[in-house]
């Protein structure tokens, strides 16, 4: 009689299949293990998927222009030449003009959110800017055609113009649709994105750093300056390339204010083009393989430079968290 | 040293009204897009908004039944490819995603929920529409649930984790296997929480629109089953609100205010679940 029996019949012996292939106990637990595994994998192969796709999609394209047409200015579907330049310009100033307008806004709605605001007023004001994130691009879009453009064409611009006239950014016929609304609505929308970031970046700065502060007779403010933001540095950056590639993504609010006019100019009021708005305007009608190859490399840039920027980002915000307490400093 | 003091103090004050002043003016674009949502909107919404048809231009009254009912049928679509494999590839990383494989997986669920939303419908043209040789519902389906993925897994890992490991322990020294403890008790646990996010993620592909384009394209008339393009409630807002036409703004300004009122009310009904519920947060 083996002893095994006698100890418990409770006990089951392991499968020695199972035992094979992991340390599993049971047949439950080994499928659980496996076909979360697998679903997990999805995110994986769809991330894959979708740069396979892109370069395959625009596999064309890339060998018939290859680096120029990044370069090249001239986006003719009429004679199938095209080259990506104005709308890389459009998307790359309209993203750093939302930035210009968003960053200052958003630091200071983090610094009182985090610091300031008195503890009950944080979560109904915190709520507020998380609904701006919840508001659709496309109803963003709506509010720019019909309440900004038209209220930067009669008041915005014309004072702008009468008071730094003598700058090339303010020059020109003014239109309302044009870089300065593209501009002024990723500013909005990547408010909530950035100072969202932020607050938890801030949040995460160990409070002793700031007790510390206030302790050596420091104010509210100087012991943000001189503790808190030195620390959070990092991640505040990393907030900020969030936004920005947020910013370069943004599509259909974009499209609707910009004016979608392939023309590099250095007037704010002047419009412009940007990458993800000729996809959106161009791609469903887009006949002719070359001409559908090009956008899908449009596509492809876009798709690179955001993943690019997304790592960065939350390398960044990651390492404030992980910092070592009392390291840096 | 007074004058130090005083210059001190100045500072101290004139950033704080700064940031108060920031706070302010982040706030302004929300409340004037719902002021003109809503006092836009208000007039065009009736019965016929929500039983009828769009009318052909040049024709007065219509609706757009078929872009509330084929956006609901995305949303449901995306719900059912985007949730239960989120929400397992969720309990993957938060059951076993230590290994190098987990971060893998962590790293591509954030760079996903980075890639602009364009490319996504860029993707699965490439994917569904080109294959199948027309656009369709169902390609719309796929583009909001791939968006939905990686916000729906990490939400479920982050969720699960913050349970106690206590139930965890309590169930297995119950004699529970660990596959049954992971799904009956710490994944029921956390189940508030991971509806909120899911709830939160809804609310934003329900307002998605540059993924529909080229996927789920539009549709005048009703669309059948899921073979046919379909008209949804973003899509026809966006059509006519660049159409010249007077009273295509109208319907556009409605169907502004119907959609923001959807997000509007999952993103508020999700938080109150969550407050109601103390320490799932």
């Amino acid at each position: 009689m083996s002893v095994g029996h006698e100890i418990s019949p409770l006990i089951r012996p392991r499968s020695k299949i199972l035992t094979r292939f992991g340390s599993e106990v049971n047949w439950g637990d080994f499928a659980f293990r496996r076909v979360t595994a697998l679903l997990a994998t999805l995110l994986i192969v769809a991330l894959a998927a979708m740069a396979i796709a892109m370069v395959h999609g625009s596999a064309e394209s890339l060998s018939k222009f290859g680096l120029g047409f990044i370069s090249a200015q001239v986006w003719d579907p009429a004679r199938d030449v095209y080259g990506a330049l104005p709308f890389i310009f459009g998307t790359i100033a309209s993203s750093l003009l939302a930035l210009c307008f968003a960053v200052p806004i958003s630091l200071g709605v983090a610094i009182f959110l985090s610091e300031l605001a008195p503890a009950w007023l944080r979560e109904p004001v915190g709520f507020l800017v998380e609904l701006l994130a919840a508001v659709p691009s496309v109803v963003y879009g709506l509010w720019g055609i019909f309440v900004l453009a038209p209220w930067l064409r009669t008041t915005v611009e014309p004072f702008l113009a009468q008071a730094l006239g003598f700058l090339p950014f303010f020059q020109g016929q003014q239109r309302g649709f044009g870089m300065l609304a593209g501009g002024i609505i990723l500013a909005i929308m990547i408010t909530p994105t950035i100072s969202s970031v932020s607050r938890e970046v801030l949040r995460a700065v160990p409070s002793a750093l700031r007790e510390g502060a206030l302790g050596l007779g420091a104010t509210p403010w100087e012991a943000v300056r001189v503790a808190v933001l030195p620390y959070a540095r990092s991640g505040l950056v990393g907030a900020t390339i969030l936004g920005l590639g947020r910013a370069l993504g943004e599509t259909m609010a974009i499209t609707m204010v910009i004016g979608n006019r392939s023309e590099i100019s250095t007037s704010l009021f002047a419009p412009s083009y940007t990458m993800a708005s000729v996809i959106a305007n161009e791609f469903s009608e887009a006949t002719g393989s070359l001409y559908l190859s090009a956008l899908a490399e449009v596509g492809l840039l876009l798709f690179v430079v955001t993943v690019l920027l997304n790592i960065v980002a939350r390398l960044l915000v990651w390492r404030v968290g992980h910092v070592p307490v009392g390291g840096s400093l | 040293m007074f004058s130090r003091y005083a210059r001190r103090k100045f500072s101290d004050i004139f950033v704080r009204s700064a940031c108060v002043a920031a706070t302010v003016i982040a706030l302004v674009p929300l409340v004037s897009v719902l002021y003109y949502v809503t006092s836009r909107g208000i007039g065009g919404i009736n019965w016929e908004f929500f039983s009828e048809l769009p009318k052909p231009v040049g024709e007065a009254g219509g609706g757009m039944a078929n872009a509330l009912a084929g956006s609901f049928k995305l949303l449901f679509l995306a719900c059912v490819f985007g949730i239960p494999p989120g929400v397992l590839a969720g309990v993957y990383l938060a059951e076993f995603g230590d290994s190098r494989f987990g971060k893998l997986v962590r790293f591509s669920a954030d760079v996903m929920s980075g890639v602009p939303s364009i490319t996504v419908g860029i993707f699965v043209y490439s994917l569904v529409v080109l294959r199948a040789k027309h656009f369709s519902a169902f390609a719309g389906g796929v583009a909001l649930g791939v968006l939905m993925l990686p916000t729906v897994t990490r939400t479920t890992e982050e969720l699960l984790k913050l349970v106690p490991e206590s139930l965890r322990e309590a169930a297995l020294g119950l004699g529970l296997p660990k596959w049954r403890a992971t799904l009956r008790v710490m994944l029921r646990t956390a189940a508030p929480g991971i509806a909120t996010g899911v709830m939160l993620a809804v609310a934003r592909v329900a307002g998605e629109t540059a993924p529909l384009l080229f996927t789920a394209f539009s549709n005048p008339f009703w669309s059948s089953g899921l073979n046919e393009p379909t008209a949804s409630l973003p899509v026809i807002i966006y059509n006519y609100a660049v159409s010249p036409y007077e009273e295509w703004h109208r319907q556009a300004w409605a169907a502004a205010l119907v959609l923001l009122l959807l997000v509007l009310l999952l993103n508020v009904s999700a938080r109150l679940l969550v407050r109601n519920r103390v320490g799932v947060r």
